[in-house]
């Protein structure tokens, strides 16, 4: 450290979901680097060796309350591969739509509750458009706060009517859902989904659904800004973007990662990928290593059939409970705007600055996805057949190894089980949130947050500069998952 | 009329968070608006409040220095004691103080202290399995009062940490707690043994549970996804565990039962250790082990095989079927 660098600690870090510290080294007005710590610690992974397989469906979603239907589906892809069984097509509509329910009430809160409450902060109070983030946006009170709140829960009737209730459902099966639903669970879903439909219409967009998802470049995106610039909050999250440049704020790594959504007739909604220079290719789950180098934990660097979960606080090098995942060597990014590269979204390429997300296109892919998520759930909901069944049943094996592989609302989440004389031998687990918020490795390469970090602008006199927290938000991290 | 404020901190620890996302579902009122009618007002919440980092610890120092005082300390998520009575593995950020030493901190300041969630009543999920961390809840281990607090504690209104049990919590639990400790209405007499609020801690799940015809006859599901009863072998617990969920909706219209999946006695003190598979249930000579708490054993037995010989042949072949096939017959009762 020379002179003019000084050293904050960024903690606790408010609206994520968590515990998170970020050690930041600033060196004159910007940050130079970034170590990030998920400072809590459970040991989900030892909780599950020893118990029935099928156990794992009641645990595992108490690994998160945020994503726990996330958590429950990657668990039910482990035991059906295990199982040798598909749900069948009720099945696969009703977790798909169970899940998706989950994925947007994520994506809500993000952007209401967690992300837009930092431009209603005092520091921004000279800025244009701060009468309007601070009516809307203020923590708590603010008009959109409390609206989004309301269509969340409403939303979350969805879980009600399928689930049983939210989060922690038992619902979710390696064959299918438990609730085989009739004729009026059919329409009352689909009242439940356009109700939603006509209020993200109204509040995110100020248009139709269709409109936003006709949005094929930064151009024409610059345009439905420009139509109403007062009008929706994406429209004034990009006024923001403008003033704060938020499009080239918060570069991430030039890797992008998927492990595919909502399979659905041999399919996946969001299809699987890695992105890499332009080029999409297959996700091949065999080239992940787990690094432990900054973890406090023992052991070698694994794969995650072989990884184990070993905590130690001694451990010198370390600076956080969290493993550094790596997919043949490297950082990859995930998340909603990873999943629209990897979809091909026409608009996903205008939003890179550089070959890499930024804050803005993380934000805007989040929103994008609830707009195309929500028609695909009105589909699958149509689609579903009174009287069919939701579920067939499996026989769990005397030994398995297997993995099930989801995306949750941040990104991909994959669980690695070994099954030997039919209970769990090994579980292991690899969050969104391991992946962006994951420490140094052996090769001193930093997580994709902690290089997206370095460089943050910092104001005079700032203890925990606000570009830091519009960085590490437009993560929007989930630390209870990272380290389970 | 003008209510007194009342200032609440919410802290979190070793927890999935879910509780507060089960509380952001409160509906009619809302959540903030339940807050604001009440006086309650958050001097923080981690996933609600505008302050981060140094602006939070501020906030702690100020209620430890007697600057500001505090009415109501939540705590959600079980307290992480290890490694070795250190309580690092849950260092609060920007702190370098275990979470642990926190918490006995503040705790004794508060006016009243509440555990969200089975994991902070209890110890919860975090405390299953070999119990890596040594996770516990506020004033019980288990079934044992002591916990991180220990048996003596009480907080500063001289009552114990009042223990919203709940894996998650519904929201209501927590927002009707907070409103009675608003208006200090919640005494030591309306909390129940193991020291739920009794308003919905004293209802069984069993009661207004949609199976109850298929109780009634025993007239039991074999798989899940059944609508039978669930009780005889997919290890429902509905008729011994504590909560209002089948009167109360969640989500709605939802409970676990509704979803077609056991009750798993999320709202008792270790719940996460079943001793068996929480989805089946055990039996000895063919009749479940875990019998309705209040009913002597051999009425249970000679009771069900009543019952067992009446079941409808309705109930009986709907009870193994994932939707009504067999419909009640329509007759003129001459009911008037
Ligand atoms: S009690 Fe359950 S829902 Fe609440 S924090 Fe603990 S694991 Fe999460
Ligand atoms: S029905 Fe049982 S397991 Fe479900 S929430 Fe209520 S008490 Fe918990």
């Amino acid at each position: 450290m020379n002179e003019e660098t000084r050293r904050i600690i960024a903690g606790p870090f408010n609206r994520v979901e968590g515990d998170l510290e970020i050690r930041l080294d600033i060196n004159g007005s910007a940050v130079r680097a970034a170590y990030v710590n998920s400072p809590l610690f459970r040991g989900f992974e030892q909780i599950l060796e020893g118990k029935d397989p099928r156990d794992a469906l009641t645990i595992v979603p108490r690994i998160c309350g945020i994503c726990s239907v996330s958590q429950s589906m990657a668990a039910a892809h482990a035991l059906a591969a295990a199982e040798g069984i598909a749900p069948p097509p009720n099945g696969e509509r009703i977790a798909a739509i169970i899940h998706a329910a989950e994925n947007i009430a994520d994506h809500l809160t993000h952007f209401h509750i967690f992300f837009m409450a930092d431009f209603a902060r005092a520091i921004y109070a000279g800025e244009s458009w701060y009468g309007m983030a601070s009516e809307q946006f203020r923590a708590k009170n603010g008009s959109s706060v409390q609206d989004a709140m309301n269509a969340r829960a409403s939303l979350l009737h969805i879980m009600g009517l399928l689930a049983g209730k939210w989060p922690h459902t038992l619902s979710v099966q390696p064959g299918g859902a438990t609730k085989a639903p009739d004729q009026r669970d059919r329409v009352r879903l689909l009242a439940i989904i356009r109700q939603f439909k006509d209020w993200i219409e109204k509040s995110i967009f100020a248009a139709p659904v269709e409109r936003i998802l006709a949005i094929d470049s930064l151009e024409s995106l610059r345009a439905y800004h420009a139509e109403a610039p007062q009008h929706g909050s994406l429209r004034l999250f990009l006024t923001i973007c403008d003033t704060l440049e938020l499009g080239s704020m918060g570069l991430g790594p030039k890797r992008f990662m998927s492990y595919g959504a909502y399979p659905m007739d041999g399919r996946h909604l969001l299809p699987p990928g890695i992105w890499l220079n332009g080029k999409i290719m297959p996700v091949d789950t065999g080239l992940i290593a787990e690094d432990l180098t900054s973890a406090w934990m023992n052991g070698e660097t694994a794969h995650p059939f072989e990884g184990r979960t070993l905590p130690d606080e001694t451990m010198a090098n370390g600076y956080s409970w969290c493993k550094a995942p790596r997919m043949a060597g490297q950082t990859v990014e995930v998340g909603a705007f990873a999943r629209m590269l990897i979809a091909d979204h026409p608009l996903a390429q205008g939003l890179l600055q550089d070959g890499a997300a930024n804050v803005r296109a993380r934000v805007v892919g989040r929103l994008f996805e609830i707009a195309s998520t929500v028609l695909a759930m009105e589909q699958w909901a149509a689609d579903i057949v009174p009287g069919e069944p939701a579920m067939v049943h499996g026989r769990i094996p005397q030994s398995a190894k297997v993995e099930g592989l989801t995306e949750a609302a941040r990104g991909s989440l994959g669980h690695w089980l070994v099954v030997e004389k039919g209970r769990i031998a090994s579980y292991q687990i690899i969050a969104p949130t391991t992946w962006n918020f994951s420490p140094r490795d052996q090769a001193g390469t930093p997580g994709p947050v902690e290089q997206a970090l370095r460089g943050a602008p910092v104001r005079h006199g700032e203890e925990t500069p606000v570009s830091v927290q519009h960085i590490v938000r437009s993560f929007d991290p989930c630390m209870v998952c990272t380290v389970h | 009329m003008k209510r007194p404020t009342r200032t609440v901190l919410w802290l979190q620890s070793g927890g999935c968070g879910g509780c507060t996302m089960s509380m952001m579902c409160a509906e009619n009122p809302g959540l903030f608006a339940t807050l604001e009618n009440f006086g309650l007002d958050f001097l923080w919440h981690p996933s609600l409040s505008e302050e981060s980092g140094t602006e939070v610890v501020d906030i702690l120092n100020d209620i430890i220095t007697g600057k500001r005082t505090l009415d109501i300390l939540c705590f959600e998520g079980s307290v992480l004691r290890g490694p070795n009575g250190t309580g690092k593995f849950h260092i609060l950020a920007g702190t370098d103080r275990p979470m642990l030493d926190w918490l006995r901190l503040i705790a004794p300041l508060a006016n009243y202290v509440v555990a969200v969630g089975t994991c902070a009543t209890y110890g919860g999920i975090t405390a299953a399995g070999n119990n890596p961390t040594d996770a516990t809840g506020l004033q019980y281990d288990g079934r044992n009062e002591g916990g991180a607090l220990g048996a003596a504690f009480r907080s500063r209104s001289g009552l114990p940490v009042v223990n919203i049990a709940g894996c998650p919590t519904h929201p209501n639990w927590v927002s009707e707690t907070l409103m009675l400790l608003s208006e200090d209405a919640l005494a030591l007499s309306d909390l129940d043994t193991l020291r739920r609020p009794r308003f919905y801690a004293d209802h069984l799940v069993h009661h207004g549970c949609s199976r109850n015809e298929y109780y009634e006859y025993k007239a039991s599901a074999e798989s899940l996804s059944e609508i039978g009863c669930m009780m005889e072998n997919l290890g429902c617990v509905g008729t011994q565990a504590h909560g209002d969920c089948n009167t109360r909706a969640w989500n709605g219209e939802g409970s676990c039962t509704r979803g077609g999946y056991p009750c798993i006695n999320c709202t008792a003190p270790e719940f996460e250790e079943p001793g068996r598979m929480f989805t089946e249930t055990p039996k000895v000579g063919g009749i479940p082990v875990g019998l309705p708490t209040d009913m002597p054993k051999a009425w249970f037995i000679a009771l069900a095989s009543l019952s067992k010989a009446a079941t409808p042949a309705r109930l009986r072949q709907n009870a193994t079927a994932d939707h009504i096939i067999a419909p009640p017959a329509d007759r003129n009762t001459n009911l008037k």
